[in-house]
């Protein structure tokens, strides 16, 4: 888990997979004989017989390889929300598509998205969680 | 001695739908009996059985269903694989027979999911109080929702739209008229749980779940069971002719589970899988795609169905859409897919999907499909996929007797 200390409030990254710094970005496990990627903690790895992993950032840009709208979810989660997976230059990447309406008319498959956080709101003890997701890099004229 | 062929010998499946007043033991005996006596034999002549359920796995229903309906101390596999489950149960059962530790056998498959609602999702609890990191991705909060969705309409619409990154050419509205169709084909079948024909203007204003999946594009969540008498050809042929007569071969049974790809683990990758058991079955089989005369494949969601035409070869890879433009896969185009209904419409009772589709495939091999008869049919392919995922696939022909 890493945590920051910044202006007085420790933040708290929505997974373990999510480095807040220097800059915001994901960190896999790469396996170190196959360089297959995983997000979540390893017993080994699923495409060869390797047991080893090494720390690699991902890319904090990419492009929407598919998506959905979600308007009917599980109680407590807020609706409409655009889940995706995120082609991140070769690794795919699970996180909502956010900052945009969500409507088929803003997110479609192809559009070039960068890494974005966001504050989840503050715990008992003063920290503040921070979620990520993508948002449209948008395309000056 | 391993068994040379496998016959279904008899197979009946329930309305499904809602049953308020029968449990899943009433649901999976009367499918198991109305199987027996279709094939023309009791309990006890089966020697293996096997009971696919997701919902109530651990409860030992295997052996309930048999208190009712005949306890004969033979071996019961209860089996649980996400929406593959039924097709386990059956391959199970097929399995024994091959090894020739059994000659006859009984697989049933049976749900109550009636008003379930969204299955999956949610699957973590608000922590609340502090920020507390959990689980296998160290995460402080519930997932679902923050990255990415666990529902299944969710998943499936993901699904479908990978395609269009693949190939184009989709749209919510053809997504539409798939579910079109397979509505349309309910129409006929009286064991569908809906049989109302929806226009596809009510299709797509119905309630949007999971864009570009509305209500009705959305498999039902029903009770159900479907049970199948398995034996083997030796057996077969020591029995009335007019048992051989009805008897429908299985000519491939494969399962298989999702292989290691780049991404896989991040999005269900159903399409590999899927392509693999394909491929197996149909060398198993000795047919090939061409050789079918109709298909009934996991139109879990309408997004679902498209990318099935191409996993199991019905098209050329990346024609899909063409495929279903060209109007093949409607109950009068040149390979039906789904004339049962589909989940959709004749409903999706988990663990009794993977008997049910092969109960109407070879129900149309039999000749015995009534108004939805598919004329002269006598290759047909069974598909199921679970999440998780595991696929299983079954290919069935017609009697040569």
């Amino acid at each position: 888990m890493t945590a920051e200390v910044g202006t007085g409030t420790a933040k708290v990254p929505l997974v373990s997979y999510l480095h807040l710094t220097p800059a915001p970005h994901l960190v896999a496990q790469e396996c170190t004989s196959c360089r297959a990627r995983y997000f979540d903690r390893r017993n080994a790895c699923a495409a060869c017989p390797g047991t080893e992993f090494r720390a690699v950032d991902v890319d904090t840009e990419g492009t929407v390889r598919t998506f959905s709208i979600v308007f009917m979810a599980a109680p407590g989660v807020k609706v409409p929300f655009v889940p995706a997976i995120v082609d991140c230059d070769g690794t795919q990447v699970r996180a909502n598509i956010i900052n945009v309406p969500a409507d088929p008319e803003h997110v479609h498959v192809g559009l070039p998205v960068r890494l974005a956080v966001y504050s989840l709101g503050t715990d008992s003890v003063g920290a503040e969680a921070i979620g990520f997701g993508f948002e449209p890099i948008k395309q000056e004229d | 001695m391993s068994a040379d062929s496998v016959w279904v010998l008899g197979i009946h499946m329930t309305k499904f739908g809602k049953h308020k007043d029968k449990d899943l033991t009433d649901l999976g005996s009367e499918a198991i009996l109305g199987a027996l006596a279709d094939g023309g034999v009791t309990m006890s002549q089966m020697q293996v059985m096997a009971c696919g359920n997701l919902i109530a796995a651990g409860t030992g229903l295997g052996q309930q269903v048999q208190k009712q309906v005949g306890q004969f101390g033979i071996p019961v596999y209860n089996v649980s694989n996400a929406c593959a489950t039924g097709a386990t149960a059956l391959r199970t059962v097929i399995m024994a027979i091959k090894a020739g530790e059994a000659d006859m056998g009984v697989a049933v498959g049976v749900e109550k999911l009636s008003g379930a609602g969204l299955l999956a999702g949610g699957s973590r609890a608000e922590s609340g109080g502090s920020w507390q990191p959990q689980g296998r991705y160290g995460a402080v909060a519930p997932l679902d929702g923050l990255v990415g969705t666990e529902t299944m309409p969710g998943v499936f619409a993901q699904v479908g739209l990978e395609y269009e990154h693949e190939y184009g050419g989709t749209s919510a509205k053809l997504f539409a008229q798939i579910s079109e169709k397979n509505h349309f084909h309910s129409t006929l079948n009286p064991l569908a749980a809906y049989q109302k024909r929806f226009s596809l203007d009510e299709i797509l204003n119905d309630i949007m779940i999971s864009y570009p999946n509305t209500r009705p594009m959305c498999s039902a969540n029903t009770d159900g069971a479907a049970a199948a008498i398995i034996v083997s050809g030796e057996k077969l042929a020591t029995l009335d002719p007019e048992q051989r007569r009805r008897a429908v071969k299985i000519s491939a049974s494969v399962l298989t589970t999702d292989p290691y790809e780049e991404g896989c683990q991040v999005l269900p990758n159903v399409n590999t899988l899927t392509r693999n058991a394909a491929k197996t079955a149909y060398e198993q089989a000795g047919v090939s795609p061409a050789d079918l005369n109709l298909v009934e494949l996991h139109d879990c969601f309408a997004t679902a169905e498209l990318v099935h035409y191409d996993n199991l070869m019905l098209c050329e890879p990346g024609g899909a859409v063409d495929f279903f433009e060209s109007g093949a896969p409607w109950r009068d185009g040149r390979l039906p897919v789904n004339v049962s209904g589909g989940l959709q419409s004749k409903g999706h009772p988990i663990g009794a999907t993977g008997v049910a589709n092969v109960y109407e495939v070879a129900t149309h091999l039999r000749g015995e499909a009534g108004p939805r008869q598919i004329e002269g049919a006598r290759v047909g392919l069974a598909h199921v996929i679970g999440l998780g995922s595991a696929c299983g696939i079954h290919v069935l022909e017609k009697s040569a007797v």
